[in-house]
């Protein structure tokens, strides 16, 4: 048997040796974009423990198989090894290799190309596994597609007769949907020790200190610390001194979900805040709730600069309307005189599900060149993303330039708002733009607030139809990758790092994007039982780091929504067509530059040391210090 | 320049001080913006004038004319008339008059007073008076603030100034009579009360008449239609004026290669090895041969003169460059179609013997690419931009927006970036030919000084490293267009001679050297911006680079014979020289700090260095041909893939199973290795890999304006960085040298980048307001998704199951 195996091999080795050369870039690049996100995690070999007896009998007599096993993290353990199946490639063609399904990954490596082609796929990313084609001309074959969310599909094909035992199709549907099956996520089996611990970057009470908060308007409240007032809000939250807990329930019991305005960010100097909410349940009878409205006053007063109050309402005046007749709503102006309500018209979570899917049509597998921009035009993509900064924006410029207090709230306030308000800071405080602080946005505004990840992602899930699934998160991603192009030095991270962000949001190794609000998480002691993203990304910076990062202090940054700025973020969206390489960065040269500098400025100050101890002290003529030449200095690569 | 600020009451007319022409009425914004003036009349003093007044706002105007005597006297004075509010500033300049910068030659021709240039900014207009001047080089507004800005911009045009417009790069001129706006191009009978100017290089001015006299009004504005919109002379052009009158103090400094020589056409021969092949030749000394030809060329040895002289050129292909293999790029001007059977006969019997001469060794295999039928034509590539350029030529922020909402749709209805990627192709294409099969290409256009210009630059640019230094790229324009005989006069349509003669050919050149500058930036010595003022460089009539048709054309015209009885020929100036249009700080930005230079070979290591670039070639020099075997694990897959998975897979593996594309190849094998900055670099063309050169498209757009953004974010760290490390070298060679300590040493200034903006180093001043630009736009209907959007948004139960 194992004989035969080494014979097909062989002869696919020949085979794809004499294909021409086109593959090398599609391996680059798959291995660039899913090793750099986890290379250095990958322990060298496989520890013999983790493979079962079964497959240890096949591996430890077959070479190749060896050669062509996956790699595993600590606490991966290998669950199918099957050889010879085909993965279908768009790009390249037919590969046959081992493929090797454990508990978290999905890995296909062929050793018959050179490089080895492979294509390694956590399942967290699988939306969908379906099985594909039937029985014809007596070969019991099948074939795998697999849908993935992270923009592209896989296919597989494999001889029934030979992999019988193996069942690779229900294999790979038990491990890539574990919560369906009644398993658990690999986050909480994944054993890597990194030096950082991510779950202490963000701490409510030190985040609040640095926005200099308590103060004489606003207080840390304790009030939801068992999450009985709002369940999706986390524990520490921060609202007006002078409210009384009665009357905050009073207005949780007004505001759908029971999510209370609570204070997101607060200007350093004029004071005006960004608060964030759900709707009121006005309903279609015009209900009021005098404690509500007395508390949005009081947010209004807290502000001294500005007699009035700004409501971004993120939905569609109609949407909102008929929100109205079901029992939520807006609020009115004569409820609330001294409020001014704002209609963002933008779209619900739906319409932007369906974008993305229009999207992956156009992007993958191939491009249809002639047609592209019409074709981008037609998913709307990119409108929205323009929505969306648009009204940031709009946030923003009240914050800054009217000293106005604003609140932000959508039907729940877990989707729109939490885009809108975390965009708006991101523009407002140059905190956030660094690796730190945006990590610490992301907890606060998206992860403690209760954005529905393990719902709108759909984490181990098999329901792929599910309703709830859409790519809020990403979008606001989205947003934040064409800011950092709009501003290519007013971010202290790369776009890998906001790649790997993605990347890390399907793939469950993380329990960074686990659940969906904090109660739950702590109900899983998610803390506890796995690690942070932010472990991972923080003990390498340097992979993550902006070389032209600028600190931009104090500095306002407005991005233009027009779509004359906004591009479709080729290095995520299309990255798996090898057509569409990675520009090959100019940050090369400019880290030897820095290398240069920071060598250059150790040997002055070593001179300068040196120097000083000799203490020779001659005159010092200023006057003669040559001037800059003009000719820049050319670094060779 | 001071000025006094002088508080005025608002009782009337008559009490401010100062002659006409000196006075400007600025208003404090804070008033203007009342709404409804910016539809109407774009001065803010609109805002103040009750309805009454209106007949006497248009005094001014000769339609309007038919008040007292009274009223003409105050209008001519040239101040606003009806003051309502209470503090209206009247800045007085104690300094007399405003008058244009001119340049050697040029002359002042009309003049107009009281002009008020604005522009529309978040719904009301923002505007300067001052005074509008045409002179025989320029249109040129006098804000008397420019002189007054205490910020000297880093970045400065020394010739054209923020307010100039040479009268070669006025596009179009619109007159606005009641609100309607009219092309303005011959004889006028009205005259309008706004004047709207689009410029070549995207900028649009709006400038306002109302507040004009009536007789200046004429004057300028059929002045500036005159002198640049109707036919003109080309001796007539600020050309020739300003070589005979400035004194021409070019120091020989320049190192591009100007092609004038013989001795320039030896020097390339030698250095691209082409001259084992291919010979310089005289035949066309005195232009015997063709007024259309250089003087010299470069021909393929065996080519006789009586062959170059039988034709006046045609049919004999000329060399443009060599490959490192050998191969050479030609290109050859075709016969016309001819009606006569006799003739056509024995100029394919010509062409047949040509093609045999140079298809025998030691010349290579020869392909022949007739341009005219392989690209889109002339006329599709001016019709493709005259769409493309109206997309950055925006009137005011409504505009902007309006368009922003169709902005993919549109840009693709103008096949614009669909030509730059199809030219892009070809230049792959005959780099394939060249490179990978060892074949002479010869490239075929009826002149062969269009399509045969800019595909024979790209494939240079492309495929010889030198292409792509300052020097090296200013050679090539020489070589190909300059020299090589581009038609500039008629394609930039200079002297408004015929509208079908024009078309971007040039520009679309610098269009997609510009998407190979943005695809490899370390690959360039020069920078985008280098691009931007190369193409604006296209319509300033002091260096004769672009202005003549010809080698022949210019040279006949040089001797100063005509015009004056001066002594000795003209002596124009040659774009390269940069510091006639800027100073040594600017010209900074020209080039590429991070420009990964090659190590320069002494000449005695010449040999090894070129045979070092041989090996640094990305590609091996055999093709890679597919094997043919096909063994049977392979029909095992075909099998497996047809009948198992069928058509479902079969659309996803089309690439592999047509026939084997040896362009598609060439081009996936070259992107799947790293790229070697001095070796072939192929463009990017995929989709959405062809953009918008944004930095010349929308600099002039206040609505695109990034603050602290743009990719001069980058620039400016890199820059500062360079000085911090020359200045680290300074210090440390100082250190050696005395080995003094405490030695003050300047900080090198700091370009703060969040202070700059994307148009920075063009539009410094366009838009002073920090407050973003938001969408005005109304929303885009979803007309087929209204289920959906609908649909309620979120979860309503919140007690489901939890993990």
């Amino acid at each position: 048997r194992c004989f035969k195996v080494l014979v097909n091999t062989l002869h696919c080795t020949a085979q794809c040796c004499g294909m021409g050369n086109p593959t090398g870039s599609h391996v680059e690049w798959c291995k660039q974009l899913i090793a750099a996100t986890i290379s250095s995690q990958i322990s060298g070999s496989v520890p013999s423990e983790s493979v079962s007896r079964d497959y240890r009998a096949l591996r430890d007599g077959n070479k190749l198989a060896q050669m062509e096993e996956a790699p595993l993290f600590p606490g991966e353990s290998i669950k199918v090894i099957a050889k010879d199946v085909m993965y279908i490639c768009p790009f390249v063609g037919a590969v046959s290799g081992t493929l090797t399904v454990t508990d978290f990954r999905m890995f296909i490596k062929s050793v018959e190309r050179d490089p080895p082609f492979v294509v390694d796929v956590p399942l967290g990313v699988i939306s969908r596994v379906e099985k594909i084609g039937v029985q014809s001309h007596g070969d019991n074959s099948c074939g795998i597609e697999i849908v993935c969310k992270d923009m592209r599909n896989l296919r597989l094909a494999y001889k029934q007769e030979e992999q019988n035992r193996l069942e690779i199709f229900e294999n790979l549907v038990t491990r890539a949907f574990p919560v369906s099956n009644g398993l658990p996520l690999f986050a909480f089996s994944y054993k890597e020790k990194f030096a950082v611990n991510g779950w202490k970057v963000y701490d409510p009470m030190a985040e609040y200190k640095r926005q200099g908060l308590p103060n004489e308007s606003w207080k840390i409240s304790k009030i939801n610390s068992t999450y009985e007032l709002c369940d999706t809000y986390p524990a520490v939250l921060v609202v007006p001194t002078s409210v009384k807990d009665d009357d905050l329930s009073k207005v949780a019991a007004f505001r759908a979900k029971g999510r209370v305005p609570v204070l997101s960010w607060i200007h350093p100097e004029s004071q005006a805040t960004i608060t964030r909410c759900s709707q009121p349940s006005v309903g279609p009878n015009d209900k009021r709730c005098k404690e509500d409205e007395k508390y949005l006053q009081t947010i209004m007063d807290a502000n001294a600069q500005s007699h009035k109050l700004i409501i971004f309402d993120a939905r569609q005046n109609s949407v909102a309307d008929t929100n109205k007749a079901k029992g939520g709503g807006y609020e009115s102006e004569s409820a609330y005189p001294n409020a001014e309500l704002v209609f963002l018209e933008i779209h619900n979570i739906h319409v932007m599900r369906e974008s993305l899917r229009k999207l992956k049509e156009i992007v993958y597998p191939t491009i249809d060149e002639t047609r592209w921009l019409s074709n981008v035009d037609s998913t709307h993509w990119l409108e929205y993303i323009r929505m969306l900064l648009a009204g940031a924006v709009r946030i923003a410029d009240k914050i800054e330039s009217g000293k106005t207090s604003v609140v932000v709230h959508c039907s729940d306030g877990w989707d729109r708002t939490a885009q809108l308000t975390a965009l708006a800071m991101l523009m407002l405080d140059s905190y956030y733009r660094t690796i730190k602080g945006f990590e610490v946005l992301v907890e606060k505004e998206w992860i403690s607030f209760g954005h529905r990840f393990a719902m709108r992602v759909g984490h181990g899930d098999d329901d792929h139809a599910d309703a709830d699934r859409s790519p809020i998160f990403l979008q606001f991603i989205d947003c934040v990758w064409q800011m950092t192009r709009q501003f290519p030095a007013a971010f202290e991270f790369n776009e890998l790092f906001l790649i790997t962000i993605l990347d890390h949001l399907y793939s469950c190794l993380f329990g960074t994007f686990l659940c969906n609000c904090e109660k739950e998480r702590l109900k899983e002691e998610v803390s506890t039982k796995t690690v942070s993203l932010w472990s991972y990304i923080n003990s390498q910076l340097e992979e993550f780091t902006n070389p032209f990062y600028v600190n931009y202090e104090n500095h306002v940054l407005y991005p233009v929504a027009s779509l004359n700025h906004l591009e479709l973020w080729v290095n995520y969206y299309i990255r798996w067509n090898p057509r569409m390489r990675p520009q090959v960065p100019i940050h090369q040269n400019l880290k030897e530059l820095l290398a240069i500098r920071t060598e250059l400025q150790k040997k002055v100050e070593d001179l300068q040391r040196e120097a000083a101890t000799r203490s020779i002290s001659s005159s010092s003529d200023r006057g003669s210090s040559p001037s800059h030449s003009a000719t820049p200095v050319h670094t060779s690569v | 320049m001071w000025y006094q600020e002088v508080s005025l009451p608002c009782e009337g007319p008559g009490t401010g001080t100062g002659g006409p022409g000196k006075t400007r009425v600025s208003h404090p914004r804070a008033g203007g913006g009342s709404g409804q003036p910016g539809e109407r009349c774009p001065c803010p003093r609109q805002g103040w004038v009750p309805m009454g007044f209106r007949v006497l706002h248009s005094q001014n105007h000769p339609r309007f004319y038919d008040s007292t005597e009274v009223i003409k006297e105050q209008a001519r004075s040239g101040r606003s008339l009806q003051l309502r509010a209470n503090e209206i500033h009247i800045k007085e300049p104690i300094e007399k008059e405003v008058n244009p910068r001119l340049l050697p030659g040029e002359l002042l021709l009309c003049e107009a007073s009281t002009v008020y240039k604005y522009m529309q900014e978040d719904g009301s207009n923002r505007g300067t008076y001052g005074k509008l001047v045409c002179t025989n080089f320029k249109i040129s507004f006098l804000d008397d603030d420019s002189a007054s800005d205490d910020n000297e911009p880093q970045f400065k045009n020394k010739i054209v100034g923020e307010n100039d417009i040479t009268l070669q790069c006025v596009d179009q001129i619109y007159g606005v009579y009641d609100e309607k706006k009219k092309l303005l191009t011959g004889q006028l009978r009205k005259y309008p009360e706004k004047l709207i100017i689009y410029c070549k290089d995207l900028r649009v001015f709006n400038f306002c008449l109302r507040y004009t006299k009536e007789e200046e009004v004429k004057r300028i504005v059929s002045g500036i239609v005159h002198h640049s919109q109707t036919p003109k002379l080309l001796k007539r052009l600020f050309l020739f004026s300003y070589a005979s009158a400035a004194p021409n103090n070019t120091d020989g400094r320049n190192q591009t290669v100007m092609f004038e020589t013989l001795e320039d056409w030896r020097d390339e021969l030698e250095r691209t090895k082409g001259n084992v092949k291919y010979k310089a030749v005289t035949t066309n000394e005195g232009y015997r041969v063709s007024e259309k030809l250089p003087l010299y060329f470069v021909v393929p040895l065996c080519i006789s003169e009586e062959s170059i002289l039988k034709y006046e050129g045609r049919g004999i292909p000329i060399w443009c460059w060599s490959c490192h293999n050998g191969a050479a790029l030609l290109k050859m001007s075709a016969f016309p179609k001819e009606q006569d059977d006799s003739t056509s006969q024995m100029q394919k019997a010509f062409l047949d013997g040509i093609y045999k001469t140079i298809s025998k060794p030691p010349y290579e295999l020869l392909k022949l690419d007739d341009l005219s039928s392989s690209l889109p034509s002339l006329q599709d590539i001016q019709t493709a931009y005259t769409r493309f350029k109206q997309l950055f030529l925006i009137d005011n922020s409504t505009d902007f927006w309006a368009t922003d909402v169709k902005w993919f749709s549109l840009l693709e209805s103008t096949n614009w970036l669909e030509i730059i990627r199809r030219v892009l192709k070809k230049a792959i294409e005959v780099a394939e030919c060249l490179e990978i099969q060892h074949t002479n290409v010869l490239l075929i256009e009826e002149t062969a000084t269009d399509l045969c210009c800019v595909i024979s630059s790209l494939v240079q640019v492309m495929m010889d490293s030198y292409s792509r230094t300052k020097s090296g790229f200013q050679s090539l324009i020489q070589k190909e267009w300059v020299i090589g005989g581009h038609g500039f006069l008629d394609r930039c349509n200079h002297l408004h001679k015929s509208e079908k003669e024009e078309a971007p050919v040039f520009l679309l050149l610098l269009n997609c050297v510009w998407q190979l500058v943005q695809q490899y930036p370390p690959a360039f010595e020069f920078t985008e911006t280098y691009l931007t003022v190369l193409s604006d460089s296209l319509y300033v009539p002091i260096f004769s680079t672009f202005f003549f048709n010809s080698q022949h054309q210019r040279d006949t015209n040089k001797s100063g014979e005509s015009l004056k009885t001066q002594s000795g020929p003209f002596r124009f100036l040659t774009v390269w020289d940069w510091a006639v249009q800027f100073d040594p700080k600017a010209q900074a930005f020209l080039n590429n700090p991070l420009y990964a230079e090659k190590p320069k070979p002494d000449k005695s290591q010449r040999k090894t260095a070129r045979f070092k670039h041989q090996r640094q070639l990305s590609l091996p020099l055999t093709q890679a041909k597919p094997s043919t075997k096909r063994g049977f694990f392979r029909e095992e897959t075909d099998h497996l893939i047809k009948n198992i998975l069928g058509k479902r897979i079969g659309k996803f593996i089309n690439s592999s199973d047509e026939p084997p594309n040896s362009l598609r190849e060439f081009y996936d094998s070259w992107h799947s290795k790293p790229v070697d900055y001095h070796g072939l670099l192929l463009p990017r063309i995929d989709g959405p890999e062809i953009k918008v050169w944004a930095q010349r498209y929308l600099r002039w757009i206040p609505e695109a304006q990034l603050h602290g953004g743009g990719t001069i974010a980058t620039a400016a760290k890199i820059l500062d960085l360079m000085e911090e490390v020359q200045s680290l070298q300074v210090k440390m060679d100082e250190e050696h040298s005395q080995a003094v300590s405490g030695a003050v040493h300047s900080v090198p200034m700091r370009r703060n980048s969040a202070r700059l903006s994307s148009l920075f180093p063009f539009a410094l001043l366009q838009r002073q307001s920090v407050k973003p630009a938001l969408p005005t736009s109304t929303w885009k209907d979803l007309e087929d998704e209204d289920d959906l959007v609908k649909r309620d948004d979120e979860f309503v139960d919140l007690s489901g199951d939890m993990l």
